[in-house]
């Protein structure tokens, strides 16, 4: 059996007398490509955001395992200790930095995996200049892989949308993340860009080895994609399983189409 | 036709609004002394016309905004040329008013009416010119001249360089004393805005306090020379260690805030340093200030001549080593945090950025310049007292940054020299030196909200280093 990556027991998250989330339980494992689904307002977005730090769980545990099987609570912590463990996220309101370049947003990305310092930057001794250009060769490897290089100059905001939505998946990926967690990456594109994104997603997985928990709305891709569905309705987990079990089950139907 | 008639309608509106609004400053004026009112008429279509012109380049202005750059620049040239006659007419027909004789009199009110219907001709060919532009299909056409580009070959800046060099080596020996002061004041500036650029333009933390690391870095000399007889060259480093730490003192507690908040917390920040060093007087000598620092000497004490060269000079490198260390800073690891963090705090903590580091780091390395330049004015003025670090002060470095262009190297040294300089050298404007620059920060912000010289992103290549 392979090693879980993200696991969460009995969590819950509670905004003032709201129960955002209710008593979720789920976890990924190794080299999967998991979809989080359920109708607006159930929580995904809240789970996510408590997964990576930006809000602290009310109850529960989340912990995260290293390759090397440590495993972490995560509880509280802040984001940025929270992507060095290996976690990796897109917004599903795209924040890309929109004044720097694409390339600059993608070396952002690199930023924990770097050393230089205040005083590295001023001296640019031997050491920091490799690095640079390690990162500057790293980070268009990164844009290569998703079909951005063209951008790679652009100021971010000046991109087309599919290409920002990408590149948000790009900035994630130079954090060399072993869990990708992706949030209505599909939301705005066209047939076309969502078909194109499906095999990305695909490849990221199988060529470079990341775990995948996706947030989706477009059910085709979902259905395509992952292996297992996790079902949220009002912060309540509903259902979980193969994409087969879940479009069969009366209470996602119930949930999604009503009585 | 219609459209004419419209502009025409909305300019004079304006023209009488402001007429009525300033009727009671422009037309009547009461003698106090005589207890008696004096209505000016005459003043009447002066005011009338000057709002006229003013409303009618306003709202050109704003419909040039939407066209391209260089074919814009053209046209706004066209129009205040065109435009600024009347005015300058208009002033001379209301001084010939003001003379006694009769005949002047008749020549000004000739004079005027004709200013009058010129402006109102003018201003129907103009608008005609507007109308025929709107119709047209605005083209992107490649500039037959590209400043940036010209100036980037290095045939041109090198030999620019040079004679920039040799400008500066000769400008101490070859103008006056005063005016030696004034550039040394001017350089002092260009490093204040480069420290505060830092913290504003790469950072992007509103900083309304900045002074007061400026007055940390001028009370560490004075007060060590004053208790231990510590150098000039001593403080100096000193004076960047007080500043970097005082910014870590302000960093901490700010930590949490953004924005109005931010701004808020350290324009307090900045009176709170003020009013400490006004009111520890048993300390710090309290408002009456510290008097008789020396100022630098070279091996032995220079007179005032030499040494105001000397401090120039000092100056100067200073200033190049800041460009040196913020250029070096922009193009690294830690600068592009900073500006991730500007950008969007929480995508930069996703991205891994320690934004307490990030924060701490800005404010730092922005107010470490402002701790040598502090050393440097008690070296130049060899007196300081708290008044010379109101909030005032941390206002016209704002000014400079804004100005010339948050994030920019080149526009915040041009930024500062404007701003420096301009009062300096047009004393008689000094009335009404606040009013130019908040007039210049609200046209800015309408039409170059990026500054005069923008930020220009470094183009990366594969392979080779990108200057």
């Amino acid at each position: 059996m392979s090693r879980t990556i993200l696991n969460i027991e009995d969590f819950s998250m509670i905004f003032g007398g709201l129960r955002a989330v209710d008593h979720v339980s789920m976890h990924i494992d190794e080299g999967e490509i998991v979809a989080l689904i359920g109708p607006n307002g159930a929580g995904k977005t809240t789970l996510f955001n408590c997964v990576t730090g930006v809000y602290k769980p009310s109850e529960g545990t989340i912990s995260v395992s290293s390759a090397d099987s440590h495993t972490t609570r995560t509880n509280g912590m802040k984001p940025n200790k929270i992507t060095e463990l290996g976690l990796a996220r897109t917004f599903q309101n795209i924040r890309l930095f929109s004044t720097m370049t694409a390339l600059e947003n993608v070396m952002i990305g690199r930023h924990p995996k770097l050393k230089a310092g205040v005083v590295g930057a001023i001296l640019r001794d031997r050491r920091t200049k490799n690095e640079e250009r390690q990162v500057i060769e790293d980070s268009l490897s990164i844009l290569g892989k998703l079909g951005l290089e063209k951008y790679a100059n652009e100021p971010a905001s000046s991109l087309p949308y599919g290409a920002q939505r990408l590149l948000e998946i790009a900035r994630a990926m130079a954090t060399e993340p072993q869990l990708l967690l992706l949030d209505e990456p599909a939301a705005g594109m066209n047939p076309q860009e969502t078909r194109h994104l499906d095999e990305t997603i695909k490849r990221i997985r199988d060529e470079e080895g990341i775990t995948i928990l996706l947030i989706e709305h477009d059910m085709s891709l979902v259905m395509s994609l992952s292996e297992r569905i996790y079902v949220l309705d009002y912060g309540k987990m509903i259902a979980e399983g193969s994409p087969e079990v879940v479009k069969a089950n009366p209470a996602v139907v119930k949930a999604y189409l009503g009585e | 036709m219609n459209k004419v008639l419209k502009e025409l309608k909305s300019s004079f509106l304006t023209a009488l609004w402001i007429l009525v609004l300033t009727f009671p400053i422009m037309i009547i004026k009461v003698n106090t002394i005589d207890a008696t009112v004096r209505w000016r008429w005459a003043n009447i279509p002066t005011v009338f016309f000057f709002t006229y012109i003013f409303s009618f380049i306003w709202r050109r202005l704003l419909f040039l905004r939407e066209k391209k750059g260089k074919e814009s620049l053209r046209l706004i040239l066209i129009d205040s040329l065109l435009m600024g006659i009347a005015p300058i007419l208009t002033i001379v027909a209301v001084s010939l008013i003001n003379s006694k004789s009769p005949e002047y009199k008749v020549l000004s009110w000739i004079l005027q009416a004709v200013v009058y219907t010129g402006v109102i001709i003018l201003h129907s060919i103009l608008i005609k010119d507007v109308k025929s532009e709107k119709t047209e299909e605005i083209q992107e056409r490649k500039p037959k001249f590209d400043f940036r580009e010209t100036l980037g070959k290095k045939t041109v800046k090198r030999p620019l360089l040079a004679l920039l060099a040799v400008a500066v080596v000769a400008y101490p020996f070859v103008s006056g004393l005063y005016h030696v002061g004034i550039m040394t004041s001017a350089l002092m500036f260009i490093i204040l805005g480069l420290g505060l650029n830092i913290v504003i333009g790469y950072g992007g933390l509103l900083h309304l306090g900045y002074a007061a690391f400026y007055a940390v870095g001028a009370y560490n000399y004075g007060l060590l020379y004053m208790y231990w007889g510590v150098p000039f060259w001593g403080a100096l480093p000193l004076g960047a260690v007080s500043g970097l730490i005082c910014g870590l003192i302000i960093g901490i507690p700010v930590l949490r805030l953004r924005g109005d908040y931010l701004a808020i917390v350290t324009l307090a920040f900045g009176e709170i340093v003020r009013l400490l060093l006004e009111n520890l007087a048993g300390f710090t000598k309290g408002p009456e200030g510290i008097a008789q620092i020396p100022r630098p000497g070279f091996i032995m004490k220079l007179n005032l001549q030499n040494a105001s060269i000397y401090l120039y000079f000092i100056v100067f490198a200073l200033m190049l080593l800041t460009i040196f260390v913020i250029k070096r800073i922009e193009d690294s690891r830690i600068g592009r945090s900073l500006e991730a963090m500007r950008d969007d705090e929480i995508a930069a903590q996703s991205m891994g950025i320690d934004l307490t580091k990030a924060k701490l780091i800005t404010f730092a390395l922005g107010a470490i310049w402002a701790g040598l330049v502090g050393v440097i004015l008690a070296g130049k003025t060899t007196y300081i007292n708290p008044g010379s670090f109101t909030l005032m002060e941390s206002v016209m470095i704002l000014v400079a940054v804004v100005l010339g262009g948050m994030g920019s190297v080149p526009g915040v040294i041009l930024g500062a020299l404007l701003v420096t300089l301009i009062p300096e050298y047009l004393r008689f404007l000094s009335d009404y030196r606040m009013l130019m620059f908040g007039v210049a920060l609200v046209v800015m912000s309408i039409f170059r909200p990026q500054g005069i010289i923008p930020r220009v992103r470094k183009h990366y290549t594969v392979g080779r280093e990108s200057a």
